[in-house]
């Protein structure tokens, strides 16, 4: 990867920065606090790698959970990862060795911003996806160590920075809703969304939710696929 | 904590394991070289706008309704997210100008 690239993909990934050194700072100050140091917060940073999933992982640990507990439990709030991978298999596709750690790397964030960004001119696509993978982890590691480190110290008062990721998803789904042949997806997604929150409260939305998203868009596919040729033809004129 | 390091390292291989698995289970399962059923390939496409309609409902869920400090700032700072992407259409622009205001309406104006 070279300096062109990593150039190319910063300023896509400065909203993720804002966001994962606050978040991960809260996780580096919730890990101190039950008496686990930076080295742990590193560690578990580097090789876990989930916003939701470390936080869950810090209360398991101080309440003692037993394992199958903790593997259960992380299934259920990264369960979601398992839909991302499958809007990645064809952008992932042809990256070697680097795949696996693309595969790795499927934040929520992350994700996010390869659903949407584009390599501009000169700089290949998969070395620009790379770029951007590694630079979030990057940030999230060093949230996380920042946060064990400085405790309660922070020199500036940072509530409310963790509104980058609303702000970002917003500017996504702007995006998103102009280039689309049908505004039924997204609509349908906020619905779900609504309707697993009523359902399940606001810790558990996120399992009911994609599950009504994925069976309605199932039971849609005729109707949305229609809707999908006639983009195409409209495009032509 | 009553935990040894050896315990804590199998917690930590446990939720890498289980974490590594739900992201790679899709590519297992659908990447072999031949196509995905067309229904996974349908769901790949459409997929994206809904998950980030429930992403940002998610990231509201804290909303609360008892004072306007429970939903003003999102609502205010969210909404200039959406207009200034509309307006001048530069991610960071967008993302940095909410930010801000957020960070503003609720250190400053709704403490």
């Amino acid at each position: 990867m070279n300096r062109t690239t990593l150039a190319a993909a910063f300023p896509v990934t400065v909203p993720v920065l804002m966001g994962y050194l606050a978040i991960g700072m809260a996780f580096g100050l919730m890990l101190q606090s039950i008496g686990c140091g930076v080295g742990w917060a590193v560690l578990m940073s580097a090789v876990i790698y989930a916003g939701s999933g470390q936080y869950l992982g810090v209360s398991l640990l101080a309440a003692g959970a037993s394992l199958p507990q903790t593997a259960f439990l992380t299934l259920i709030i990264n369960f979601r990862h398992l839909v991302y991978g499958l809007s990645m298999l064809e952008k992932f596709r042809g990256m070697g060795a680097r795949k696996l750690y693309m595969i790795f790397s499927l934040t929520d964030e992350t994700y996010a911003l390869l659903s949407s960004a584009k390599a501009p001119e000169g700089v290949d696509e998969h070395d620009f996806f790379f770029a951007v993978a590694l630079l979030d982890q990057s940030y999230w590691v060093l949230g996380s160590a920042i946060g064990s480190l400085l405790g309660s110290a922070l020199a500036f008062d940072t509530t409310g920075v963790d509104f980058a990721m609303t702000a970002l998803f917003l500017v996504i789904a702007v995006g998103q809703w102009r280039g689309a042949g049908s505004h039924l997806p997204a609509l349908l997604g906020g619905a779900a969304a609504l309707a697993g929150l009523a359902l399940a409260g606001a810790e558990d939305m996120l399992l009911p939710a994609l599950a009504i998203i994925v069976i309605a868009l199932t039971l849609l596919r005729p109707r949305l696929e229609g809707g999908g040729n006639r983009e195409e033809e409209t495009s032509c004129t | 904590m009553h935990l040894t390091p050896v315990q804590i390292l199998a917690y930590i291989a446990v939720m890498a394991g289980v974490t590594f698995l739900t992201r790679a289970l899709p590519f297992l399962l659908f990447d072999r070289g031949d196509h995905p059923p067309k229904l996974i390939l349908y769901l790949g496409r459409v997929l994206p706008p809904a998950i980030i309609a429930m992403l940002i409902v998610y990231c509201l869920r804290g909303i609360t309704f008892a004072s306007p400090a429970g939903w003003a700032p999102p609502l205010i700072a969210g909404l200039a997210a959406v207009l200034l992407h509309i307006w001048k259409g530069n991610d960071l622009i967008s993302i940095f100008g909410a930010t801000v205001l957020y960070m503003v309406l609720v250190q400053g104006v709704f403490a």
